[in-house]
């Protein structure tokens, strides 16, 4: 029996309308418990959408109900059309994801449901290509590109130490006749404590939401006097509206953050990607490279007589380049004293992240967030468990392995072969 | 000369090879065995010892399906203990030290009353009919047809032998290397790679200083292999126990660059654990003593293998550290340790009955797929063997997925992932670890080795009765309930909480016992304690197993979305170069072996799907 699953159908940003949908056994009485009723099968209706926990209203939406095998799943289906502002969507799927029967999607999910039913045709099969080609990039960076250097470095630490807990825990039992300590116990309990309260932590004081970035981020990148920065305050001195400007936790990586086209996009001006030879400012541009790479999307700003971009940053597939100081217009590039092709530059990038919908950072954030509840849900029961006097630490290591596997998305993928690394590097072990 | 036509033949006669003929000839299809020297048969190359964690999950999995290595063990073995006896059932392994020249006698015993023929000869050719395989070329140049071959060449592909600098080739000391056959296999394309492995020097027992040392004894009541009867049991010995020191170390610290392994003598990939003492000393520089288990290699034997000191040292340097350790001050050294490399083949080229995929007619087990271990070289041969005797009846191949034993998860790593260092077994490899247990392995394997006809009579015999005792039990015990004040009255604490529960619940708590469940349920005194005890252990990780009920469900589903081996991965628009390169090389089968591949994401999990409705749609 499958799980009932929602997301967002549409693309998320400022427009008038947006679709969250809701599939599987459940998604009907999920449906009515937050509509109140649901109409009869493709019949739509208008519904107050409220919180169930404490009957505050969401949105007004328009409800269609589709049943099984007559659905865009094949599975029955709930569609909640409804108004298409970012803060709807997001508190649409809070409340969503706080109801019991029903989850988050994971990355194509849907689109597996789908294919599994057989509902997708021909000509949608092909589409598929085209979502994935960015998609399978996306999600690979989304960890590292939704948090801001303080959570990415937390989940790092939460990471290496449950690494070693589970490590700790596997040697013990795979390697019970060689020397290893035996008494691990201890280490472990301390190990997943701490990572227990400052889960905690940020999930009591939504510091995750703080952390966790909404929006895009757009590198922009090239050689020194290419003219980056005055791009940049161009573009904030456009018709958009200046959100916030942060400096960067380095002097390297400028923060600028705009409203293209209804998303919340965060320009990063890597002034000195390419400016030092110092040491420690080495170590800033290395930084600052990760973050470019890490963003969703690249501008390459070539000066007058470059051909090619020559950073370091990897060029990606669906990045741009665009020649700088282009001021006679002879190459299809900006100026930023003319201001020529930079409507056309901005009308270019909020295309482009609009086809990035599925990677949002929203969902990413919820994910996350979900994640972070399971996973400290599992730790709990963990450390329940060690505190009987008569514990299995077979039974502790699996409450472990689910508490790694549910922060998958969090941490990264903790596999068999880095426990074993953990294990090998840290002890003495083969006879 | 003019030999016999075969349906299988097994070329070597190791774990695997002797494991893969046996179980091929069970199922009553004729099958040859050919090996170098018949009296070698079931040796065992390196450490005297069967079982251990992990491993003696396997012994017991190739047990159920009526294979030989739990049975010879059992009469072989010289001391028995089961490891992490004081922790959960789960990870419990059962292992022995065995007597080297008892387990070859009753290894070769197992062919004796069989069929299956042994041809005391080398292979150096395969013989290729167009695509098919159709038999071997023996080194006086005649002819074995078969329709299919299982080769099972363990280290001997390439092997060369090193001992500080010097160095010959050899797939074992005394047993020549098959080189010929190297090539052969490389000419059909698989890719190959190489790997090392160590062995200890051997010692005499006579020249030990044994009253200076510890001892490690038996068991008091040996837990051994088989789930059948296997007679009696030999005598237990103890085995000793000694520390390297500071002066062994810096013996080999001086020495290190005389050593084959860092010298640079040797190609190939070492595993990261089994570590030689080189390692050891080098990577735990600050560790002042390293352990080391005497293990006397037999009843009637004076050589002893010291158990943590592989090394390939130059055969001086050998004798100067030993002699540094306490209680082998006066030791000689009958055989010096040596490092081996060899050849093996990227087992991502099998699929899931290890047969090749390019090649069909032949499969691969063994250490020539990356394994290292002798438990993981039967249970390859075991089911390389069946399937090949399967293919030749035309009869459903017979695989094992990861939710179903270790034999599983061990197929599944290496055909999907290949290897990166030789592969043993852990119990950590197991994601369903508390399902797989060494107990139940009968439950788990027996009745679908009866259905593929690689089970005896005996066996099937003794597992009906098992299992019939089994559900009856199990009946009773899952369909009577007691509410809490019953529960409480019998004396197992419970929260009064309305809720009544069965008395297999009750089972779950470490607190309940027999007396307990004999008050709330009187019929149950009549059960056989080994069958209380199953249910008992079952009962304790069933919540457990039940959490992973949906995963499991997902892994059987995706199994069956199959994927066309020869599906051209780098036409399809939208998978990442790296995902090309990693499903061209595994080639999985289905849905399911396609997400166990590194890096895998949904997304392109999605497009595989898609493109192969897309692909049926074509064909409709």
């Amino acid at each position: 029996m499958l799980d009932t699953i929602f997301a967002p159908a549409t693309a998320l940003g400022r427009a008038g309308v947006g679709i969250v949908r809701i599939s599987g056994p459940q998604a009907h009485e999920v449906g009515a418990r937050i509509c109140g009723s649901l109409p009869d099968a493709r019949i739509s209706a208008v519904r107050w959408i409220r919180d169930p926990r404490d009957g505050s209203k969401v949105d007004q939406a328009l409800v269609l109900k589709f049943d099984e095998n007559a659905s865009f799943t094949g599975e029955p289906v709930v569609e909640l059309h409804h108004h298409g502002s970012p803060a709807v969507v997001s508190q649409l799927i809070e409340v969503l994801n706080q109801q019991s029967g029903v989850r988050l999607a994971e990355p194509g999910e849907f689109t597996r449901r789908s294919l599994d039913n057989g509902c997708l045709d021909l000509s949608q099969v092909e589409g598929l290509a085209d979502l994935i080609d960015s998609d399978t990039d996306s999600q690979r960076r989304q960890a590292l590109r939704v948090m801001d250097g303080e959570l990415s470095r937390l989940v790092a630490s939460w990471r290496a130490d449950l690494l070693r807990s589970i490590a700790l825990t596997e040697a013990t039992i795979d390697f019970a006749d060689e020397d290893v300590p035996v008494d691990v116990l201890p280490e472990v309990r301390a190990l997943l404590s701490q990572v227990q309260n400052e889960m905690r932590h940020q999930l009591n004081g939504a510091k995750a939401a703080g952390h966790i970035r909404t929006g895009f981020e757009v590198a922009i990148i090239g050689r020194p006097n290419v003219g980056k920065s005055s791009l940049i305050n161009k573009l904030s001195r456009r018709d958009v509206a200046l959100i916030s400007e942060i400096a960067g936790t380095t002097r390297d990586v400028i923060e600028v953050r705009l409203d293209v086209s209804g998303q919340l996009v965060t320009f990063l001006d890597t002034a000195g990607l390419r400016e030092t030879s110092d040491v420690i400012e080495g170590l800033g541009i290395d930084l600052a490279r990760k973050r470019a790479q890490a963003a969703d999307l690249r501008l390459f700003l070539l000066e007058p007589g470059q051909s090619e971009p020559d950073d370091s940053v990897q060029r990606m597939s669906h990045d741009l380049v665009i020649h700088g100081k282009d001021d006679q217009g002879l190459l299809g590039g900006i100026s930023s004293r003319t201001g020529a092709g930079i409507d056309g530059l901005l009308e270019t990038v909020g295309r482009k992240l609009g086809d990035l919908a599925d990677g949002s950072s929203l969902l990413i954030r919820e994910r996350h967030l979900t994640a972070m509840r399971s996973g400290v849900g599992y730790i709990d029961i963990a450390m329940a468990s060690m505190a009987h006097d008569s514990f299995a630490i077979e039974i502790i290591a699996e409450d472990i392995r689910s508490a790694i596997v549910s922060l998958d998305k969090l941490v990264g993928h903790v596999g068999v072969e880095d426990v074993l690394g953990e294990i090998f590097s840290s002890f003495c072990i083969g006879k | 000369m003019k030999h016999n036509a075969f349906d299988v033949i097994v070329v070597g006669g190791g774990h695997a090879g002797c494991e893969a003929a046996l179980a091929a000839s069970r199922t009553g299809v004729r099958v040859a065995l050919v090996t170098h020297r018949r009296d070698r048969i079931g040796e065992m190359s390196c450490n005297p010892a069967i079982g251990g964690l992990g491993k003696g999950h396997l012994v017991r999995e190739i047990d159920a399906l009526d294979g030989a290595m739990g049975r010879v063990a059992d009469r072989s073995g010289i001391q028995f203990r089961m490891l992490n006896r004081r922790k959960g059932p789960a990870v419990q392994g059962p292992r022995t030290q065995a007597d080297r020249v008892l387990y070859r006698h009753h290894m070769q015993s197992e062919f004796t009353n069989t069929d299956v023929a042994i041809i005391e000869a080398g292979v150096d050719d395969l013989i290729m009919d167009s695509n098919r395989l159709c038999g071997v070329v023996l080194s006086d140049k005649s002819e074995v047809l078969s329709k299919t071959v299982v080769l099972t060449a363990g280290t001997f592909l390439r092997g060369i032998i090193h001992i500080g600098d010097v160095k010959q080739e050899g797939g074992r000391v005394g047993d020549p290397a098959a080189k010929l056959l190297a090539s052969r296999i490389e000419d059909l394309g698989l890719p190959l790679g190489r790997l090392k492995t160590g062995t200890p020097p051997r010692l005499a027992s006579s020249s030990i200083n044994w009253e200076i040392l510890e001892k490690q004894a038996a068991d008091e009541d040996p837990i051994r292999f088989s789930f059948l009867d296997s007679g009696p049991l030999s005598r237990q010995i103890s085995c000793g126990i000694t520390h390297t020191n500071e002066k062994t170390h810096d013996i080999i610290r001086t020495n290190l660059s005389k050593s084959a392994m860092y010298g640079g003598h040797i190609d190939g990939v070492g595993p990261r654990y089994c570590p030689s003492i080189e390692d050891k000393v080098v990577r735990f520089a600050d560790k002042s003593s390293h352990q080391i288990f005497l293990e006397p290699e037999g009843l009637t034997s004076d050589i002893v293998y010291p158990n943590g000191i592989s090394t390939s040292l130059p055969q001086d340097v050998q004798e100067q550290y030993v002699r540094s350790i306490k209680g082998l001050e006066a030791v000689e050294i009958t055989q010096p340790g040596y490092a081996i490399e060899y050849d093996y083949v990227d087992p991502r080229a099998l699929d899931h009955r290890l047969s090749v995929i390019n090649c069909p007619g032949l499969y691969l087990a063994g250490q020539i797929n990356g394994t290292t271990g002798y438990e993981e070289a039967a249970a390859q041969g075991l089911i390389a063997g069946l399937n090949a005797a399967l293919e030749v009846n035309e009869s459903t191949p017979f695989v094992l997925d990861r939710s179903q034993a270790y034999i599983g998860v061990m197929i599944d790593d290496l055909v999907t992932r290949g290897v990166a260092e030789p592969y043993r077994m852990f119990t950590s490899r197991a994601e369903y670890r508390l399902a797989l247990r060494a107990d139940n392995a009968d439950q788990r394997l027996t009745q679908l080795g009866i259905s593929s006809g690689c089970v005896g009579e005996i066996r099937r015999n003794e597992f009906a009765l098992k299992a019939d005792d089994l559900s009856r039990a199990n009946s009773l015990l899952r369909t009577h309930f007691a509410t809490p004040d019953k529960a409480i009255s019998a004396g197992i604490k419970v929260n009064r909480d309305g809720q009544r529960r069965s008395v297999f619940e009750l089972m779950a708590r470490t607190e309940t016992l027999p007396e307990h469940i004999f008050a709330l349920c009187p019929d149950a005194e009549k059960i056989k304690p080994s069958i209380m005890q199953q249910i008992s252990t079952d009962a304790l990780y069933a919540s457990y197993i039940e959490r992973q009920a949906r995963d499991i469900e997902t892994l059987k589903k995706d199994a069956q979305i199959l994927l066309p081996l020869d599906l051209d991965y780098r036409q399809i628009a939208g998978l990442s170069n790296e995902l090309k390169t990693k499903l061209g090389a595994t080639r999985p089968s289905s849905v399911a072996q396609a997400s166990r591949i590194d890096g895998m994401t949904p997304a392109a999990l999605n497009l595989l799907i898609a493109n192969t409705r897309k692909l049926h749609r074509k064909l409709a």
